[in-house]
């Protein structure tokens, strides 16, 4: 009798401190994170480019946004090398190139094009394309070592080439073909008299491509590309501000946006 | 006993001997107790935390700064770097380390410990090494700034 009482009474203990640590140890942290402040931070900003294709296109055969950027990421010139053994044949110039920012004919940036009529005034015209910095890069989901990532804050894709292991699945990724991978040390392709000594240059076997100009937008600079524009066709802006340059073009303007059915969500936007 | 045993003996020997000729031919050289000499900066005296730490751990405040630098690059907004002292530095190998002011031969610095402890870190592969003399293009910010 006595026996069984003591079984009864421990059993009793055992589900009050089942009980209790149960709400413990569930509800407490839940309850707290329900009330406290949330773990991720606000988006503060969401880059974007806007570029006028009317004002870009005026000055057929400016390339004046290519020349500063490269000039300024020291993105190299594999046609030509320092030293002339470093001379690349022919055919491999295409394959080796690298390019942050680079002219596509209107009929590759935008292959879907939607009448034959406009493909006829456009079809050869040279549209300026980079990084689109989509708000769901395939080339983020394939890395294997989050060297690339969007930065939740502002939605820049970034690269860390610490962390490139060179395996080039962004590279298969990226349906915009921004992303080059550095075949070859790129530093045999950089004149010492052009080399940016602000900027890091990159190594033989890690990827690279348009990072939108963050250093120079966390230094409160236009990215290099917009400052350098002549025609001042490229609008660099942050899409959360409702007052922003880029929402009120993008407000009075048509914009297309390259490839949108894949789903990438690209953050450049071509004014018609 | 195996009869071989004297020829064993000395090849073992021999091969010890040849193997450690690093060490005792600097020994016989009476330059055993051979250290690098690194040229400090007159320039600036303090560096960014105490000299014992910089010497034992410069490897991992760099691999800090690099991550943080790159990668939480908007929640350290400034991207600088506050000592335990409250001194504000920019985070930069190139900007604040080997700026004119501090290590800016990195030959004499650098090299001469990494060489003699035959290390071989690859930072430089992509960071360029100011010139030394020659100013370069000043970036703001740069140049180990201090924010007060």
């Amino acid at each position: 009798m006595s026996d069984s009482k003591r079984n009864e009474e421990s059993r009793r203990t055992f589900l009050k401190v089942a009980g209790i640590t149960a709400v413990g140890g569930v509800g407490v942290p839940l309850i707290a994170r329900a009330l406290g402040p949330s773990a991720t931070p606000a988006r503060l900003a969401r880059y974007a480019m806007l570029i006028d294709t009317r004002r870009c296109l005026q000055k057929d055969g400016c390339k004046e946004c290519i020349a500063a950027c490269h000039r300024t990421h020291n993105v190299p010139d594999v046609s030509r090398p320092v030293k002339p053994e470093w001379q690349l044949p022919e055919k491999e110039l295409v394959k080796r190139e690298i390019k942050w920012i680079w002219k596509e004919p209107f009929a590759h940036a935008f292959p879907e094009g939607e009448s034959p009529y406009t493909e006829e005034g456009l079809k050869d015209k040279q549209l300026t394309v980079f990084c689109n910095h989509c708000d769901n890069p395939p080339c983020v989901r394939v890395c294997p070592t989050k060297a690339t990532w969007k930065r939740r804050q502002d939605g820049v894709v970034m690269m860390d080439m610490h962390r490139c292991i060179g395996c080039r699945y962004c590279v298969v990724a990226c349906p915009y073909g921004s992303r080059s991978f550095n075949w070859t040390d790129p530093r045999r392709y950089l004149a010492e008299n052009e080399i940016n000594m602000d900027y890091p240059t990159r190594m033989k076997g890690v990827v690279e491509k348009c990072n939108f100009c963050e250093e120079r937008v966390a230094e409160g600079l236009q990215p290099a590309c917009v400052a350098a524009c002549p025609q001042r066709a490229m609008v660099f802006g942050n899409l959360e501000d409702q007052s922003s340059e880029a929402r009120r073009l993008l407000r009075a303007r048509f914009s297309i946006r390259r490839r949108p059915g894949l789903g990438t969500d690209p953050q450049v936007y071509y004014l018609v | 006993m195996p009869r071989d045993r004297g020829k064993i003996l000395f090849g073992l020997g021999l091969f010890v001997l040849l193997m450690a000729f690093r060490i005792w031919y600097n020994v016989a050289r009476g330059k055993a107790g051979y250290r690098p000499e690194v040229v400090r900066p007159t320039a600036e005296t303090k560096c960014v935390e105490s000299r014992e730490y910089m010497v034992a751990k410069h490897m991992n405040l760099l691999n800090d700064w690099r991550d943080w630098f790159v990668r939480e690059g908007r929640e350290r907004s400034d991207r600088t770097y506050k000592t335990g002292d409250g001194r504000v530095y920019k985070m930069s190998l190139t900007g604040t380390c080997l700026s004119a002011r501090c290590h800016a031969n990195k030959a004499e610095f650098c090299d001469r410990c990494h060489s003699y402890v035959s290390v071989n870190p690859y930072c430089f592969d992509c960071h360029l090494v100011p010139k030394t003399g020659a100013s370069s293009t000043p970036q703001p910010g740069a140049e180990g700034r201090r924010v007060p």
